[in-house]
């Protein structure tokens, strides 16, 4: 489809591979190479690759995406506590029970498009947040957060003749224990068949349908196209993700608390989507691990690390700057994450990947003047999918018109 | 009969709030046609404007006084705010009505927030998509809480009323009823009439109504909408402002209060139906006066934790019967 030959795909899957698998030594000279980061670098680039296959081809802004990350984190510690400790039952019950509760909220959301469509998702969000933290207390925990106890049944694991209640127990992939960095390659292998699902979906006819929702839905209608049933399919899968993104974040680290299903959480994800570039194959996961690093970095900083970083400075302005610069930082992470929020709406609607195809050049690259309007294309250079019929009608009178 | 009663007053204090953050939402997407998502950040501010307001007038001078001493033999520290050395008994009564004064400092304050926000960001907005709206006001929210998060920190900041008004009353033998939130209900009455009075007499208000309507036709008639539309937005900055301000002696102000009220004012909007500003008044009300009753604890023994959902779930009933809301226009933000 759009002389792109499968090639190309599979030559891109086999590249991102390589990448995440060699993360640890590539990410070595800027100071990310340590498992707990990379861990959490897959596990938001699911989240937002998920997130993407909603908003990137159908144009459905989604504000309760949190609420999916913190249901599939419930499930999968409840399946180390009943179960197993071992990874494959949690990740496939959050799965599961994420996608039910995508499918309700689906149900509901998907009667309305546009802004009261992001009101709805958003407003069932916090319910599940009021919620977790009030009556479902008895399921998550409250605020205390669900942790695995060592007196736990876990009657999977008693069946398969394991040691329950021996010791402090720890996640595992049938004996090896899902911590460091035997847990950043878990979810890096699970990153990639995300991605690699991803594609399918990019270039199969489910995934046109939906390129054609957001391009045009009344059109999809008049031509006898029922969308619903392909919005809610794209719904449910990308809330999978989501479930399948906090069942890894309950594995890499078993404990689930509501506060993963905050609003804020729900706007993180926009905002990786949204500066990696929205509708791109690459982007979600290149803004997911630029947030997650920033995060990690911007949260480490302190006042002396501020005053050693400015250290040329004279110190009247170095007082000053860092003064400034440290309501960013540290606890301040969240402002620095809303000022980026700003600028990248304000600035660069097409996200990162827009930006790199403007200054690569790679054929011709439409310029992107909304978020909605972003490129449908990926790093291979895919062309443009929505052609600019504004210009086209405009021109075409002049073309035509006779020339004597 | 009494129980039901005090539910109902009890509702009607929240609901003016939502009321009030709803009628500017609406009054914002009626006439700018942008979705803002930082409403409720605005709500937030004008409560810390009484916040601030009862911390500057409450900046203490400090004296010791050598002839008393503490218990550990320090010299007794008197502590009295500046404004009652200065003003005496004139100043003690200023601190206590601290809240009131503060609205008369927060309208110039709102208004000129509103107009900085309208002129400085939501202008290169109009063209945009509704989702491109969503997410630059979702950033600025987000910026303007943690900013008032690094002033004030994080602890709720409690307000007390002015004392003519601040113990409770006894309407009838069982319902006894906090003074202040009448006073909060009238006065939330008052802006609500004033902003439809605004609008319906006189001749500003007629233009905006009239390019609400057909905003091109108004524009060809010579008159600069866009100008009258950025004073709306101020308006309905101020107003939202303006129930901050008074809803700080109900609830202490925190960073945060103002997502929880956008939240639930959204779904006020979309109940009581996009473009409809009688709409989102009377839905306003009628999911606080439902949030309180099922807050009951009788209604809560039965469905627990129901009154922290009724309002989502009243949204998704309206929603699947009247997809338009209560009283909805056609053509209004149907896609």
């Amino acid at each position: 489809m759009f002389g792109i030959s499968k090639i190309n795909d599979i030559m891109l899957l086999v590249a991102f591979a390589a990448i995440i698998l060699a993360g640890p030594i590539i990410l070595e000279p800027i100071g990310a190479s340590y498992p707990d980061l990379l861990q959490k670098f897959a596990i938001f680039g699911i989240f937002a690759i998920g997130f993407n296959i909603l908003f990137g081809l159908t144009g459905y802004l989604s504000f309760g995406h949190a609420a999916f990350l913190g249901v599939g984190s419930y499930a999968a510690v409840w399946s180390f506590k009943l179960l197993s400790m071992n990874a494959i039952p949690a990740i496939a019950i959050a799965v599961v029970l994420s996608g039910l509760f995508a499918l309700a909220i689906g149900y509901v959301s998907l009667r309305r498009a546009g802004i009261y469509f992001s009101i709805l998702t958003l407003a069932f969000a916090q319910m599940s947040y009021n919620l977790a933290y009030s009556v479902l207390t008895p399921i998550t925990n409250g605020e205390t957060g669900l942790r695995v106890l060592r007196t736990d049944p876990r009657y999977l694991d008693v069946m398969f003749g394991a040691d329950v209640g021996a010791a402090q127990p720890t996640t595992n992939f049938f004996g090896i224990e899902m911590t460091g960095w035997p847990g950043f390659y878990f979810c890096g292998i699970v990153l990639i068949a995300a991605f690699a699902f991803s594609i399918v979906i990019f270039r199969s006819p489910f995934g046109m349908t939906l390129r054609a929702i957001k391009s045009n839905q009344n059109r999809m209608g008049y031509t006898g196209f029922n969308s619903r049933p392909y919005l809610m399919s794209a719904f449910i899968i990308s809330g999978m993700y989501a479930g399948l993104a906090g069942s890894l974040l309950a594995v890499t680290d078993p404990l689930a608390g509501a506060e993963r299903m905050q609003w804020t959480a729900s706007g993180e994800v926009v905002l990786m989507t949204i500066l990696g570039g929205a509708g791109t194959l690459l982007g979600p996961v290149l803004g997911a691990g630029i947030i997650k690093y920033f995060e990690n970095i911007f949260s480490a900083f302190n006042e002396s690390v501020l005053n050693s970083l400015f250290e040329f400075m004279p110190e009247d302005v170095r007082h000053v700057v860092v003064e400034v610069a440290g309501l960013f930082v540290g606890d301040g992470w969240h402002l620095t994450l809303g000022v980026l929020f700003m600028i990248v709406v304000i600035f660069l609607p097409g996200g990162l990947m827009e930006g790199a195809m403007r200054v690569l050049r790679i054929k011709h690259s439409p310029k992107v003047t909304n978020i909605g309007k972003s490129p449908q294309r990926d790093i291979v250079g895919e062309g443009a999918i929505e052609e600019n019929l504004d210009d086209r009608v405009r021109t075409a009178p002049a073309r035509s018109k006779p020339t004597g | 009969m009494d129980a039901i009663l005090l539910q109902i007053l009890n509702g009607l204090d929240k609901g003016g709030a939502y009321a009030l953050i709803a009628l500017g939402l609406t009054l914002v997407f009626g006439t700018l046609g942008v979705v803002n998502f930082a409403h409720g950040a605005i709500f937030m501010l004008g409560a810390f404007c009484a916040v601030s307001i009862n911390a500057l007038l409450k900046l203490e001078q400090v004296v010791l006084d050598p002839t008393q001493t503490t218990a550990w033999g320090t010299p007794l520290e008197i502590r009295t705010p500046y404004i009652e050395s200065w003003l005496g008994e004139w100043g003690t009564l200023l601190i206590q009505y601290s809240v009131p004064i503060s609205i008369l400092f927060a309208i110039p304050v709102m208004l000129l927030i509103g107009l900085v926000m309208e002129r400085g960001l939501i202008q290169f907005f109009y063209k945009r998509p509704h989702a491109d709206q969503i997410l630059v006001t979702f950033g600025l929210a987000i910026i303007l809480q943690e900013i008032i998060k690094e002033i004030f920190g994080a602890n709720p900041i409690p307000q007390s009323a002015p004392p003519l008004v601040a113990g409770s009353v006894s309407i009838t033998e069982t319902i006894v009823y906090p003074y202040w939130r009448i006073v909060y209900l009238f006065f939330s009455l008052t802006l609500i009439s004033g902003v439809f009075a605004f609008l319906r007499f006189t001749t500003f208000g007629m233009v905006v109504r009239a390019g609400m309507q057909d905003r091109e036709t108004v524009g060809l008639l010579g008159i600069n909408i866009e100008r009258r539309f950025t004073i709306v937005f101020g308006v309905a900055t101020v107003v939202a402002g303006l129930a901050g301000v008074m809803y700080t002696p109900i609830l202490p102000p925190d960073y945060h209060m103002g997502m929880d009220f956008l939240v639930l004012s959204f779904v006020v909007v979309v109940v009581g139906g996009m473009g409809s500003l009688g709409g989102a008044v009377s839905a306003g009300f009628l999911l606080g006066i439902l949030q309180s009753f099922a807050s009951m604890n009788e209604v809560n023994s039965i469905l627990p934790g129901i009154d922290q959902i009724i309002i989502y779930l009243v949204a998704v009933v309206i929603l699947l019967v009247r997809p338009r809301g209560l009283m909805g226009r056609k053509g209004v933000m149907e896609d």
